[in-house]
């Protein structure tokens, strides 16, 4: 029993983490914006944008370039997300719109731009890439026993790229004072501008970094599990936003709740294939990460770290 | 009078043409002739009588999404969730209709019932985390949406199966449905059904509720500020699970008028697109009834238009999402639109 145990948690390990990457990536977006104050629930939209610019990208270069096409793909997802969402940014920062539903028009847009677009260009509105990434294993370090087979094999590029932008993400937040004082646009935007910074602009750079995760959020699913644009990511962007609750808007939150919807989707995806799993009906398998987060969300709402202003236009003439 | 060409529908108004200038400048873009491109669009709404009345179909599940967003918005509260709360009404309906046998009349009412419990259920969970716990509305109807979706995906497989295809229930029988021969024959066999006059008797009685009624007002005063309703002495937490419940009621109402209406039958693994299109129902309607209902008939003639446009011209389809998109940005950009507007006047009353 142990070792079966064992055996399926190797198996499902890999799916897991590549679900948990793109989620990952999109929530760390999100929590720029909303740390600077600006709700992003246009990171759905924003990730389908990356994942047609990828594919669109890579369809094209992937014969003349093939070594390269997939990094320029993921390139253009990240330029164009970033680009695509100065939509929000404008909306919301310099004409104080509502931002839920700035955010929902970006979703409503992109979802319907992409796919005329991609009908237009192959009739079926999908776009098929030939290849992929490549998995691969990190050398030396999967010979490690246990954390080796789990983490260091079988692995695409993008996730430690995507490990990496945490990291940097983490320091730039926390260490520097351009993380303190994009915090500070989030938390109380008078006060900081009085201490000299520039709310719009800091709120803005907030807002295209998102759009760039997300984008690279959308190319990743593209590069890895999916092989084609369909025209939707089903509800990604929106998990990750979730899951940015969950995680209380900080960074290694972000990571264990992203973890956990990765998870939690693997084990509900092959709970067929798996005897232990079977018996569990799958409607309550599918459920399981929705239910949760409402629990989750029940449970911490007491003492919620969300930023102060999060959601308010800043409008210099209030104090 | 005044009221109805006020500002806001100067807005709505730029807001639309604005999102048919996108449209146009996207037909261009991809090589197309955009007056052709929308003469086809129109065309294929308006062109005959069953045209009008296939509009009239699309229109009727927007009419009740918009509704039930536009309700949640006037106290305050987001809907994002009625497509979930649309799906579970659906099920609902289509669950009674092919369980139980019983005349025409009764079936109906009994299903409509079904499929308006089943919303408000839908919307009471999110109105309840609000209230006592304050979970944020959109995160909790987003997270409806899912568990609706995936209760379908397994539900509708397990019990109702259809004869050729795992992936849809069986039809339902004519008993069962919101077609009715002598409105579908006056309408030269279009889609249209009793889902149309369910949706106007909701827009009177949502427009009632709202201006003429204490419970109305109370949900108004939450809306504006909470915490100064709650110091009048309202109570704000009810008032807030009331209007989640009847929103999701609303919308709920929407799924029977399109699985057992428009449709016959429910299928699996899609949310119904007429839940966010609710969104852009009632921001285009400035979340007033009236303004919802003609909003949804607009862009139902949007989307029944544009099956014919797509077989006259090769203008993709998703064209009329791209407008109504395009629309609701700029209803959301609106304050750019009354600005600008002030600014006319101002130059205009100057020059006098």
């Amino acid at each position: 029993m142990q070792s079966s145990m064992w055996t399926v948690i190797v198996q499902i390990f890999p799916y897991a983490i590549a679900f948990t990457i793109p989620l990952l990536i999109t929530a760390l977006g999100g929590l720029f914006s909303e740390r600077s104050g600006v709700v992003n629930i246009g990171l759905e939209g924003l990730m389908v944008i990356g994942f047609f610019a990828s594919a669109l990208v890579i369809s094209k270069l992937e014969l003349a370039l093939p070594d390269i096409a997939i990094g320029l793909g993921l390139l253009a997802a990240f330029i164009a997300g970033a680009l695509f969402s100065l939509l929000h940014a404008f909306a919301c920062i310099s004409l104080n719109a509502n931002q839920v539903i700035s955010g929902t028009a970006i979703n409503m847009i992109a979802g319907a731009l992409t796919v005329f677009l991609a009908r237009n260009m192959t009739g079926s509105g999908n776009i098929l890439i030939i290849h992929g990434l490549v998995r691969r294993n990190v050398p030396l370090l999967c010979k490690i026993p246990v954390v080796g087979r789990l983490i260091f094999t079988q692995t695409y590029a993008t996730t430690w790229l995507v490990l990496a932008i945490l990291l940097v993400s983490w320091f730039l937040l926390y260490k520097t004072s351009f993380g303190l004082r994009l915090r500070a646009c989030g938390e109380h935007p008078q006060a900081a501008d009085s201490a000299g910074i520039n709310v719009y602009r800091m709120r803005y750079i907030a807002v295209m970094v998102s759009g760039a995760f997300a984008g690279l959020g959308g190319a990743i699913i593209l590069v890895t599990y999916s092989g084609e644009f369909t025209g939707t990511v089903s509800g990604l962007g929106f998990l990750a936003l979730a899951a940015l609750i969950f995680g209380q808007w900080k960074p290694l939150g972000i990571l264990g709740a992203t973890f956990f919807f990765g998870f939690a989707s693997t084990i509900a995806n092959v709970s067929q294939v798996i005897p232990a799993l079977s018996r569990i009906p799958g409607i309550l398998l599918k459920n399981f990460p929705y239910i949760i987060t409402l629990a989750v969300l029940v449970l911490s709402s007491k003492y919620s770290q969300a930023p102060r202003a999060v959601g308010e236009p800043y409008d210099k003439a209030k104090r | 009078m005044k009221r109805f060409f006020g500002k806001s529908f100067i807005t709505a108004l730029v807001a639309v043409l604005l999102g048919l200038l996108a449209g146009a400048v996207l037909m261009v873009f991809i090589g197309a002739n955009p007056f052709s491109g929308y003469l086809y669009l129109f065309r294929g709404g308006l062109m005959t009588i069953e045209r009008v009345g296939n509009t009239l179909a699309t229109a009727t599940p927007l009419i009740l999404t918009g509704l039930s967003v536009a309700f949640a918005f006037r106290t305050g509260l987001f809907n994002i969730g009625a497509a979930g709360q649309m799906l579970i009404g659906g099920l609902c309906a289509t669950a009674v209709g092919l369980t139980l046998v019983l005349p025409k009349p009764l079936l109906l009412t009994v299903m409509v019932a079904a499929a308006i419990l089943g919303g408000a259920v839908w919307g009471l969970v999110p109105g309840l985390l609000k209230a006592k716990f304050n979970v944020h509305e959109v995160v909790a109807t987003i997270m409806m949406n899912w568990i609706s979706y995936w209760t379908v995906y397994y539900v509708v497989p397990a019990y109702f199966k259809g004869a050729y295809l795992e992936t849809e229930s069986r039809k339902i029988s004519e008993a069962a449905s919101l077609k009715v021969e002598w409105l579908t024959g006056l309408f030269g066999g279009s889609y249209i059904n009793l889902g149309l006059f369910l949706a106007l008797i909701s827009v009177i009685v949502i427009a009632f509720i709202i201006d003429r009624t204490i419970f109305g007002y109370e949900l108004k005063a939450v809306g504006f500020n909470r915490h100064a309703s709650e110091y009048a002495g309202i109570k704000a937490n009810r008032s807030i699970i009331m209007s989640m419940m009847i929103a999701g009621a609303m919308a709920g109402l929407g799924g029977a008028t399109f699985y057992v209406g428009y449709a016959s039958n429910i299928q699996i693994g899609v949310l119904p697109t007429q839940g966010f299109d609710g969104i852009a129902v009632s921001l285009l309607g400035g979340n007033s009834p009236w303004g919802v209902f003609g909003a949804a008939v607009f862009f139902g003639m949007l989307h029944s238009g544009k099956g014919f446009m797509n077989a006259m011209t090769r203008i993709p389809p998703e064209i009329a999402d791209t407008i109504i998109a395009t629309i609701i940005y700029f209803s959301a950009t609106s304050i750019l639109i009354e600005r600008n507007w002030d600014k006319l006047k101002k130059r205009a009353g100057g020059a006098k």
